[in-house]
């Protein structure tokens, strides 16, 4: 008895350090997943150690050669459970029409605030999109995912994120339209 | 291609996701539209200014730690003093057997496994053709157009049958890149359904049954005939696509 139980952990020990060493890695674009999904530091953290937790659970069925969309998937989940408790994601949509208008405002003459509140400018407007536009921009140009990876995560086919990311970057054009974007690109 | 069209991709060219042919159109359009052109211009210069901009956010330090420790307490504890179990530069032997095992196993799953990820493009070809509403370059239900309309286009001619009669009607070919080269897509249709048959030189191969491999929904059959590669995908069932499969192998 004892000596299946023994076993039965060295496979458990075994499969937690293949865990460790296919998912343990992506854990940087988990976290920064969870934090601009959840937008705050506290809740980015739980978020991640929740979803690593289920993720470990799951992962005996977990077969494919590439571990980050298959985590990120489930950090995704996690991360609407928790907004869904928290009900903070109908927020975003309001807080967005305000952000231009405010912060040009304030704006310094001097270059280099200028520069820096044009950052924060960018930063803002990409938080203030919807939850579902602000995943694709994040995954999409923070991450460098594929149309196809994105699909995986969101559960959607790649069509719909086509033209999701279509519509996220006119919202931010629109958030962003008093600043000039050609100016920064050169 | 027309403005219309343009609006329509412009974002999965901007992000390197249309395929080769669509590409090179999209390009020719921009070269004689300024109004698409500054669209494109405007969403580059968005999209460097959101990847400047917006701040990676990485794990903070002692998260992983934590998680370590966290995943540890999940597992159960080790009982007490058990009766052969192996020292840990036992352990270290054990590894190393394992990662050869592992590696010759990889080597020898190595072609297999180019051919997985091969699916997967052909997948990804299937969907895209059907996403970008571009299925046929060459829209044509007749085979003695389609067949000579590849004539230039790629270094081989791939054969062209006409199943009408039997309901599985050709609508078209079309030049798809697969593999990292052009590739022939010819595009037949059951009721509602589309299917994609891909055809491309594989002198190495020789004749092979068919094969079936199930990917994302999509059935894929793969066979190899008289020096070619031949993929057929769908979300036919799959019964009915090896109908398929059984008429294109009969030419």
């Amino acid at each position: 008895m004892e000596g299946y139980r023994s076993s039965w952990n060295r496979v458990q020990k075994s499969e937690l350090a293949r865990f460790e060493q296919t998912v343990l890695p992506h854990l940087d674009a988990a976290y920064n997943l969870a934090r601009w999904l959840t937008g705050t530091v506290h809740d980015a953290e739980d978020v991640v150690q929740e979803s690593y937790l289920r993720a470990v659970k799951f992962f005996s069925g977990f077969h494919g050669e590439n571990a980050r969309p298959w985590l990120l998937a489930i950090v995704r989940n996690t991360c609407y459970t928790w907004l869904r408790r928290n009900r903070m994601d109908d927020q975003s949509v309001e807080l967005g029409e305000t952000v231009q208008v405010a912060d040009t405002q304030s704006a310094s003459p001097e270059a280099v605030l200028l520069a820096a509140s044009r950052r924060e400018l960018v930063r803002q407007a990409v938080e203030a999109l919807p939850v579902d536009f602000r995943e694709v921009i994040v995954l999409r140009e923070l991450e460098g995912m594929s149309y196809k990876e994105i699909a995986e995560i969101a559960g959607v086919p790649i069509g719909t994120i086509m033209s999701r990311l279509a519509r996220a970057r006119a919202r931010l054009q629109k958030l962003l339209s008093e600043l000039d974007l050609t100016e920064a690109h050169a | 291609m027309i403005c219309r069209e343009v609006e329509e991709l412009i974002h999965a060219y901007s992000d390197g996701e249309l395929d080769l042919v669509r590409s090179l159109e999209i390009e020719r359009h921009f070269q004689d539209c300024p109004a698409c052109s500054g669209l494109l211009e405007r969403i580059r210069a968005l999209r460097f200014a959101v990847s400047k901009s917006t701040p990676y956010y990485p794990a903070p330090a002692g998260l992983e730690a934590r998680l370590r420790s966290r995943l540890r307490e999940g597992a159960p504890v080790k009982p007490q003093a058990p009766r052969r179990m192996l020292h840990s530069w036992q352990w270290a032997g054990v590894a190393a057997a394992v990662l050869i095992a592992a590696v010759s196993v990889g080597l020898l799953m190595r072609r297999p496994a180019t051919t997985d990820l091969l699916a997967r493009e052909v997948v990804a070809g299937h969907v895209r053709s059907m996403m970008a509403s571009h299925l046929t370059d060459v829209p044509s239900t007749d085979q003695h157009t389609v067949k000579p309309w590849f004539n230039g286009r790629l270094d081989f001619s791939p054969t062209v049958g006409d199943f009408r009669a039997q309901d599985f009607p050709l609508t078209g070919g079309r030049l798809d890149y697969l593999g990292n080269r052009p590739v022939a897509a010819l595009v037949y249709r059951r009721r509602q359904h589309v299917i994609n048959l891909f055809i491309w030189p594989a002198s190495a191969q020789p004749d092979s049954n068919v094969v079936q491999r199930d990917i994302q929904g999509y059935h894929l059959l793969q066979w190899n005939k008289s020096g070619m590669a031949y993929w057929a995908v769908s979300d036919l069932n799959a019964a009915e696509l090896y109908q398929f499969a059984g008429l294109v192998r009969t030419l």
